[in-house]
């Protein structure tokens, strides 16, 4: 069976041991958060995680959301889980307080959020959404604006949407059709027809909040003619409570590959009311200010599948036997790991198989290097929100402008290959919906593939990342690697880590000068190196990451490790595996980036 | 007869600045004015002299330049006037006023002098018409642009008695000692530049104001089209508004009475009521753009040319300035009212500059060399309208309801300009191509280029063949900055140099012979923490620049405007450079946090060691080397760069542009006959103890605020390479010991986070970062 239990040891050494959470209490507005609070909130939302959302997932998927006649309804027992939720105030946990939110890091909220996406990454999307729009809302929207809707998004009565998507374009914005006419009363009217949007119709709450990309009458072509509106299912009365249904209807849902819990709907807007969100043409500025927030989002639900994919992979592995080890065999030994005079010839657990560890290994140690990885752009996220100096600031947000794309599609791949990994440990099993497995690669494969592609996010690494300002967001990543390197190449008890990690790292310095020159006399070739790219990319920032665990590790060890020597000592061969077995893997990036893409495009697409 | 003594008589701003840049020329001038009311007689001229050597941009190349000049005044020196060769009036635009002077020169000048006038307004025939036959056989007008030294223009006219031996003299004194490209126009209003340039600033006014556009949106649409990159009210600022009403009367007055600029032309409230308010531009209060400083930041504010209010400036992103940035056709017919402003202004600028060949001058190439040179604009008329295409442009002056010119009409279904056999032609009025003829002794790159291909080529530089078995070496890249690849085909350049060719010019024809490394790809380099690779381009530039020194065959090279960082240092490199006399050398890398690090340190080091005007001993030179590198001290001339040791005292200059490839080219052929590569240099340095001593020099300046924290920094690695690291005084340090002290101080430096912040300043601002 599928199984979770929030890996709050792993979470705390990351949060505490390897980042310096305390370094939050330094930063305006958070100087009450400190190592026993954030302690205490990601307990209790592991509590929620394991008890509420967990047991819910399964008969969630088989369920599915109903649509009749306009009205969608979720599956049992979401209703009360999220009233569970709201009344623990889960919602408003990174909100500002001024709209009734506990203010708390968005590294706190990234955690909670990896929980949620491990425990039912379909539940997870309403108030995931609701987040997203709450951000946009608060960054752009008007005093009157933030005053009558945030306080409800954050305590969840009220839930939001981002509405992108038309049936003519997704990537490409430019091309929306959704029309806002300029009503005499200052607000607007909205007509036009939106697809896949998560959350646009469900029973969990009393209103729902829809954010709405559209154009004005003669804006300019393109995504520079953009504009976005506020468009709630009910009006709100002059109390806040929902008032006359507005013009925006839920039209049908889709039939989808997994999250089938999470409500994706079609809208149509007829003449809705909506009121302008920032300044006219806007809209796509609008968006980009949350896009890094919710593609790390993303980036959290594979990372929260791949551990609830590992932890079930690996109860089953220690729980299944099925025939002997191949050391047992070969040496003609009959004894069994723990075989009894019982039962001499009793078969082994199939986490004796080296395969079986293989999968396993790849899937842990991408998964901690990923949360690490992941939870350090949270606390620079919260660096570039609120650090008082403005060169910290910018500093903290090119490295998360630089990381955002390549945690989003690197852990949405981890979840897909763990989730997959996971089946295969399970066998037979795996396949069967009744276990639970199945179900974590169908959820898994949409995180590679909404808010931007992962093919979009290479190209945003390529294209927009690699060469801005002379490649200044690179620095934020690349001098502390390369000081880190340098400052233990002499350390011999972690040169097991360093070698290979310098080894990659200098592969990745390569291939992006190569990248970055070929790119600029010819946009295709970085085009065509961009996933491959990425992935290297990340292999190196994963490699890193286990770099400083692994010291950090052995530090503990040094000093006594107070008892949990095993736990450290695990987190040294965890890391040594990675280095061994998954590193490598950028070899193959790198030769296809080296290659160069002549062999992409040759072919006419005839041929095809 | 040579010209060997001039005089200028009129020391206002023109006459004073033509004076100066004869004294350039290495030409001694009186310069007359009228006598003082108070003080010395000659105090006019005289403090005309003096303000020389404080404007900016320097009138003067060398300030010494200055002791050439002797002041006077009409009423005492006048005699003086019989020693000189060439007399040129630049004195009030009164044709009464002028003419009473040209009396009294004439009875005082020696027989065959020349005079000329500088008007730009007045016809040569009214000047001259009552003046003596031989006084008309030695008149002409020679119309210098504004400022003299730098403006290239020369606009010679001359009149039916003019004797062809004068207009022969000037030509040659002009271009080859002056540098000026002159331009031979026919005696109507305002000759070639400004009858053209009138026209166009008018157009381009009266259909901002009609079209409602923004100022700023306006001046960002010329530059696509070529136009100076002040647009046209940053034009009129610079030059002051109140000029405009006094040319656009003189042309009145003077113009056929079908002039199309009596079309365009008409009151615009808004300017007088500027020009009354005393807003008159950068002399003034301000003008279409000012500076406000009433707040606590200065704020630039653009004019509103529909309320007249000024509001801050705002820097337009415009698509069709985008889209216009290759093509000015996509400009012109972009779908916006910048482009249709664009078109109208051009459509009607082309039209009338054509509506002018052959009356105001014979061909079309002077046209737009006078244009080029006298208004800066990239192109001329002719060559624009043939990138946006005869027949378009035809179409588009019907469009408007313009009769499109007989030579238009002519260049129909063809271009203005063509390409026959390698050679430039042009249309002539007569229907036939004619070759575009260059005067003896200049040799253009643009020529070589269209008749043949490089011999070798890579994506930052080229190889071209220049005849007589001489290499010229041109870069290519991105602002002709130096990067790896130029480094790369200098090396295989050398190679084939030395086996079949004479010798090598190192030459290009951009506006800059290069500024420097291209610091886009260290910074990006820098970035990724990638030393290794860029310790690599700095030993990889070292080699390529010692494999330039000691080639076997010569290499001259021939700069022009800025050659700053590792463009200064190759020409520190090369056997000989002959250098355009506006070349303004410089190792400027501590502006960036870094230091020279091709060699830059060693050469200069070199040079001045062996400098026998320095006391004896290895600090002076040392401390003289500190001196230029560590304050980035450019030079504004070529004959200043001699004084900073950055050309030596056989290097040679050459003052006209066009002529500079031709005499690096002969340069080289001299030096061919008999070539040894140099010695090295060896060096005495003081060591440990001397870079104390500059050290200690640099505290003094931080200690009073004149160094930053990070100059400190900075300008001690620049003192370690110079005092030879931890030499003992008794060493005897190599070349290589040099380039070796050069690139590790390089490599510390390139690592310091400080160091970036100023090299990512300057990329991104253009500007200096003093932190």
């Amino acid at each position: 069976m599928a199984t979770y239990a929030a890996p709050l040891r792993d979470m705390r050494f990351v949060l505490h041991e390897l980042l310096d959470s305390s370094a939050l209490s330094g930063l305006p507005g958070y100087e009450q958060v400190n190592q026993e609070l954030i302690d205490a909130v990601i307990e209790e939302a592991a509590k929620l995680s394991q008890e509420v959302l967990f047991p819910l997932n399964l008969s969630g998927d088989a369920e599915g959301c109903t649509y009749e006649n306009g009205v969608v309804r979720t599956p049992k027992g979401f209703k009360e889980a999220y009233k569970t939720m709201i009344e623990g105030g889960w919602t408003s946990l990174a909100c500002d307080p001024a709209y009734g939110g506990q203010g708390m890091p968005m590294l706190v909220s990234t955690v909670f959020e990896e929980m949620v996406s491990s425990a039912n990454l379909a539940f997870g999307m309403y108030p995931g959404l609701s987040h997203g729009a709450y951000r946009a809302l608060h960054a752009h929207g008007t005093e009157a604006m933030k005053a009558e809707y945030l306080p409800k998004l954050v305590d969840g009565t009220w839930s939001g949407t981002m509405c992108l998507t038309e049936p003519q374009c997704g990537t490409d914005l430019g091309l929306i059709r959704t029309k806002a006419e300029p009503a005499e009363d200052g607000s607007y009217r909205i007509s036009g027809t939106k697809i896949f949007i998560s959350a646009g119709e469900h029973d969990l709450t009393e209103n729902i909040v829809h954010l709405v990309l559209a154009k004005l009458p003669g804006a300019p072509a393109g995504t520079k003619g953009i504009s976005l509106f506020l468009v709630p299912k009910f009006l709100p009365t002059a109390e806040g409570k929902p008032g006359p249904r507005n013009g925006v209807m839920c039209g049908s849902i889709e039939h989808k590959m997994g999250i089938k819990a999470s409500a994706t709907a079609v809208m149509h807007f007829d003449e809705a009311q909506g009121w302008l969100v920032g300044t006219e043409n806007s809209g796509m500025r609008c968006m980009f200010t949350m896009m890094n927030a919710a593609r790390l989002a993303v980036g959290m639900q594979g990372l929260g599948i791949a551990e609830t994919a590992y932890q079930s992979a690996a109860a089953y592995a220690k729980d299944r036997r099925q025939g002997k080890s191949v050391a047992r065999s070969n040496a003609r030994e009959t004894k069994s790991t723990d075989a009894t005079p019982e039962a001499p010839n009793a078969a082994d657990p199939i986490i004796v198989h080296p395969d079986v560890r293989r999968m396993l290994l790849e899937s842990r140690s991408m998964t901690e290097a990923g949360r690490a990885l992941s939870y350090w752009v949270g606390l620079e996220l919260d660096r570039a929100e609120h650090h008082p100096d403005p060169a910290t600031r910018q500093e903290a947000d090119d490295l998360v402008a630089l990381l955002t794309p390549i945690v989003k599609a690197a852990l949405s791949d981890l979840g897909s290959e763990a989730a997959n990994s996971a089946v295969q440990v399970l066998g037979g099993h795996g396949y069967v919906h009744e276990w639970g497995v199945e179900q974590l690669v169908r959820d898994a494969r949409i995180a590679q593939i909404y808010e931007g592609t992962n093919g979009i996010q290479a190209l945003d690494l390529v294209g927009r990342k690699l060469g801005q300002d002379a490649g200044r967001l690179l620095r934020r990543f690349f001098h502390p690697v390369s000081a880190w390197l340098e400052a233990h190449a002499e350390d011999a008890e972690l040169a097991a880590f360093t070698g290979p990690t310098a080894k990659a790292f200098g592969r990745l310095q390569q291939a992006t000068l190569t990248v970055a020159q070929r790119g600029l006399a010819r946009p295709e070739e970085a085009a065509a190196a961009a996933t491959d790219y990425l992935r290297l990319f990340a292999l190196v920032a994963m490699a890193f990451m286990w770099c400083r665990m692994a010291e950090v590790a052995r530090a503990k060890l040094r000093a006594g490790a107070n008892g949990e020597a095993a736990f450290y000592e695990t987190k040294l061969d965890v890391g040594r595996f990675f280095m061994a077995r998954v590193l490598p893997r950028h070899s193959m990036h790198f030769q296809g980036i080296m290659a160069g893409g002549e062999t992409l495009v040759r072919m006419p697409a005839e041929a095809f | 007869m040579t010209i060997n003594h001039c005089a200028v008589l009129g020391a206002g701003l023109m006459g004073s600045g033509i004076a100066a840049h004869l004294a350039n020329a290495g030409l001694p001038v009186l310069l007359l004015d009228l006598p003082a009311k108070a003080g010395p007689r000659s105090a006019v001229a005289m403090g005309a002299i003096e303000r020389m050597k404080k404007a900016d941009p320097q009138p003067l190349m060398l300030p010494e330049n200055a002791k050439l000049i002797t002041p006077g005044n009409f009423d005492d020196d006048l005699a003086k006037l019989a020693e000189c060769d060439w007399i040129i009036e630049v004195i009030v635009e009164d044709l009464a006023v002028k003419r009473a002077l040209y009396d009294r020169i004439d009875a005082v000048r020696k027989p065959g002098s020349i005079v000329s006038s500088n008007t730009s307004t007045i016809p040569l025939r009214s000047l001259s018409k009552k003046q003596s036959a031989a006084f008309k056989q030695d008149f002409c007008i020679t119309h210098f642009f504004n400022p003299p030294r730098y403006m290239r223009l020369l606009e010679l006219v001359t009149g039916p008695d003019t004797r062809p031996e004068v207009a022969a003299e000037l030509t040659t004194l002009c271009d080859v000692r002056l540098g000026k490209g002159v331009v031979r126009c026919k005696d109507t209003p305002g000759f070639i530049a400004n009858r053209i340039g009138t026209h166009w600033i008018t157009v381009a006014i009266d259909e901002a104001i009609a079209r409602g556009l923004p100022i700023e949106h306006a001046d960002a649409v010329h530059r696509p089209m070529g136009m100076p990159k002040t647009g046209v009210f940053g034009l009129v600022d610079l030059v002051g508004l109140d000029l405009m009403p006094l040319v656009a009367t003189s042309m009145l007055m003077s113009l056929p009475p079908d002039d199309d600029f009596r079309r365009v032309f008409r009151e615009q409230p808004l300017l007088t009521r500027m020009i009354a308010e005393g807003n008159v531009g950068r002399k003034g209060k301000g003008g279409f753009y000012r500076m406000n400083k009433a707040g606590k930041e200065r704020v630039l504010e653009s004019i509103d040319l529909v309320t007249g209010e000024y509001h801050p400036s705002t820097k337009p992103k415009l698509d069709a300035v985008e889209a216009g940035r290759r093509d000015p056709g996509a400009l012109v017919r972009h779908a916006s009212p910048a482009g249709e402003y664009a078109r109208a202004v051009l459509v009607q600028v082309l039209a009338y500059a054509a509506s002018l060949v052959p009356a105001i001058a014979d061909d079309i190439a002077s046209v737009d060399e006078a244009m080029r040179l006298g208004y800066a604009w990239a192109q001329g008329p002719f060559e624009l309208m043939d990138r946006l295409g005869t027949d378009w442009l035809a179409g588009a002056v019907e469009a408007v309801g313009l009769p499109v010119p007989a030579l238009l009409t002519l260049a129909r279904g063809r271009t203005f300009y063509r390409v026959q056999d390698g050679v430039l032609q042009c249309l002539s009025p007569s229907g036939d191509y004619a070759p575009v003829v260059r005067p003896a002794g200049v040799l253009l790159l643009q020529d070589v280029k269209r008749a043949g291909k490089p011999v070798m080529r890579n994506g930052s530089a080229s190889v071209w063949d220049i005849g007589d078995g001489v290499l010229c070496f041109e870069f290519t890249s991105k602002m002709n900055s130096i990067d790896p690849e130029i480094m790369a085909l200098l090396g295989k350049a050398l190679g084939i140099a030395a086996k079949g060719y004479r010798g090598m010019v190192v030459y290009n024809e951009g506006e800059n012979f290069s500024v420097g490394a291209n610091l886009g790809i260290a910074m990006f380099a820098a970035n990724v923490a990638a030393w290794p690779v860029i310790e690599q381009q700095v030993a990889g530039g070292q080699a390529a620049y010692k494999a330039l020194k000691y080639a076997p065959i010569p290499v001259v090279g021939a700069p022009s405007g800025m050659a700053l960082g590792g463009g200064c240092e190759i020409l520190m490199h090369c056997s000989a450079v002959q250098a355009h006399a506006e070349t303004y050398m410089g190792l400027v890398e501590v502006g960036v946090g870094l230091l020279p690090g091709w060699g830059g340190c060693k050469e200069l080091l070199g040079r001045w060691q062996a400098e026998p005007k320095l006391p004896r001993g290895p600090l002076p030179a040392v401390a003289k080397v500190f001196e230029v590198i560590s304050t980035a001290q450019v030079s504004k001339s070529a004959a200043q760069a001699r004084g900073l040791g950055f050309l030596r005292a056989t290097d040679a200059i050459t003052m006209n542009r066009d002529r500079l490839l031709y005499d690096a080219k002969q340069r080289v052929l001299a030096l061919a006959e008999d070539y040894q590569p140099p010695k090295a240099f060896e060096y005495r340095l003081p060591g440990p103890g001397g870079r104390v001593a500059l050290e200690l020099a640099v505290e003094g300046f931080a200690a009073t605020g004149k160094a930053t924290p990070h100059d400190v920094v900075v300008s001690n690695a620049v003192a370690r390479v110079l005092t030879g690291g931890e030499a003992d005084p008794l060493d005897v340090l190599t070349e290589d010991d040099m380039t070796t002290l050069e690139r590790s101080a390089f490599m510390t430096l390139v690592r310091n986070p400080a160091s970036l912040a100023r090299t990512e300043h300057m990329l991104a601002t253009g500007k200096p970062l003093r932190n």
